[in-house]
């Protein structure tokens, strides 16, 4: 805006404040309805869904899976997404959301323009829009994908269909039992502190996969009750271990 | 410069005439009726801060032609705000920042034992949800209405912070309850930060008090939550909420001052 543009909006301005009503108490009625429209919004929610208070924080476990609160889930989506980028996950993560900060907070220093109608701002409409999608969407699938712990890895091709499927169901296990804690399979799961199992089966007999399972090093937890309650989960978490080669 | 005209005051708090005959006035101050002194007071008060013409130019401040209901939504994230402020204050009465168990147990008692404990928790939780709705909207609404633009660009930048505050409320808050799910998401959570470029590991550094998740850490996000970033949001709603009145509330951007009233702004109605 020049200096022109500006004083013609200052004149507009008073203008249109002159022909209006003060704030007291006109617009503060309205301000106090919808106050009170808050509080009641407010106190229906914590009547009617609370604050529940979950298990004690437990440092040892590994097989929680962490979830933020819903404001966050668009964070949450975009860290599950980009794990399998490793080298990209901090710029998604951190990047991405610094620069959408860093744009709003100059926003007033890059769009300029003295006009102030949406319908002819189509590039502020257009990015507005495509923010508030992103936002959704993102939130919406946060909120709706299971743990971030789940392995997803394609059977290789030369696997007949039944393998496939067993492939798929200990895909399942595997997350279900929180081994990603501390094992890597392909892109998926940590590092350390167990060993990467990426190709495991190359390394060790299915056998000794079993046994390792059974009688862990420590601080791996034991899956000897998981072969007691689910024999089957058990059988195929072997299965699929010893086909990662 | 048109001046608003002092807002009627109502028959009681009216200053009275003096009685007739009394030169020296010494027979007021004996006679002095409750009302009067109400009024005293406020003159006293007014003789040392000049506070009446702050509250005339805040309250009797005229706002635009069109106003709507889209303009409540800022003050509704104020009245969120403070419903938290409120809220918290009761929590904080029982919670006890004290990572080896006395957190978690301090919840625990809110929640089942304290009367309208979890209520008040629950308000806590669910407000901060409420809040960040709104600050978005409220955001929306200055957005599409380009009520960003001239002369208002610090109130928006104030605003933004303001908004990156409320988001680092709820991270900060999210770890209190000392629960599972609040451990790991908060970890979680600092090892994004953590992964960051350049200041990526000095801040999750200073967040856990170290290098990983220890007895101080839960102190200091209790210090961040309900020390720090509440007064940095209240000096800067202080800030937000000047310029808002001092530069008045836009005009819904559709409007167009009338060409015929131009020239004879006093208009009645």
């Amino acid at each position: 805006m020049n200096q022109a543009e500006k004083e013609a909006y200052l004149r507009e301005y008073s203008i249109l404040k002159n022909e209006g009503k003060p704030f007291f108490p006109y617009a503060v009625a309205k301000d106090a309805v919808m106050a009170l429209i808050v509080m009641l919004v407010i106190i229906f929610l914590a009547l009617l869904f609370g604050a529940e208070l979950g298990p004690k924080a437990n440092p040892t476990t590994t097989t929680y899976v962490p979830r933020p609160d819903w404001y966050f889930f668009f964070l949450f989506e975009v860290l599950r997404v980009m794990r399998k980028v490793p080298d990209f996950t901090p710029m998604a993560t951190i990047g991405v959301p610094t620069i959408c900060m860093i744009l709003l907070f100059l926003l007033p220093f890059y769009d300029r323009s003295p006009e102030r109608r949406i319908e002819r701002r189509p590039i502020a409409l257009a990015t507005a829009l495509f923010a508030i999608g992103a936002m959704a969407y993102l939130t919406f699938s946060g909120a709706n994908t299971g743990s971030p712990n789940t392995v997803d890895l394609k059977p290789p091709s030369n696997f007949t269909a039944q393998q496939k499927a067993t492939f798929t169901k200990g895909e399942l296990v595997v997350g279900q039992s929180g081994c990603l804690a501390c094992h890597q399979i392909g892109d998926n799961g940590n590092n350390g502190p167990g060993p990467v199992l990426t190709t495991i089966a190359s390394k060790v007999p299915p056998q000794q996969i079993a046994s390792t399972l059974l009688n862990p090093t420590p601080p791996m937890p034991s899956f000897k009750g998981l072969r007691q309650q689910y024999p089957q989960k058990f059988q195929t978490l072997v299965a699929f271990l010893s086909m990662l080669h | 410069m048109p001046r608003l005209p002092a807002p009627p005051l109502p028959k009681g708090l009216r200053p009275r005439p003096k009685p007739p005959g009394d030169d020296n006035g010494a027979g007021v101050a004996d006679t002095l009726d409750p009302l009067e002194a109400g009024v005293t007071a406020v003159d006293w008060i007014d003789e040392r801060t000049s506070l009446t013409p702050v509250g005339r130019w805040l309250l009797f401040r005229k706002v635009p032609r069109g106003v709507n209901w889209y303009y409540t939504l800022g003050s509704a994230t104020l009245f969120a705000f403070l419903n938290q402020a409120v809220t918290g204050v009761f929590l904080a009465m029982y919670y006890r920042p004290d990572a080896s168990g006395g957190a978690y147990e301090s919840v625990r008692y809110i929640t089942t034992d304290a009367f309208l404990g979890q209520f008040v928790r629950g308000m806590h939780k669910w407000g901060a949800s409420v809040m960040i709705i709104l600050i978005f909207l409220h955001m929306g609404r200055v957005f599409f209405f380009g009520a960003y633009k001239y002369p208002r660009e610090l109130t928006w930048i104030i605003g933004v912070v303001l908004l990156i505050l409320t988001l680092a409320m709820g991270f900060t808050g999210y770890l209190l309850p000392l629960d599972q799910r609040a451990y790991w998401a908060t970890v979680v959570g600092v090892n994004i930060n953590a992964g960051g470029p350049f200041i990526g590991p000095y801040l999750s550094n200073f967040l856990f008090g170290g290098a990983d998740f220890g007895a101080t850490t839960l102190s200091r996000f209790y210090a961040i939550h309900m020390l720090i970033i509440p007064g940095a949001i209240v000096a800067l709603i202080g800030a937000h909420l000047y310029l808002v009145t001092k530069l008045g509330i836009t005009a819904p951007p559709w409007l167009k001052a009338e060409p015929e009233k131009q020239f004879q702004p006093e208009t009645d109605v």
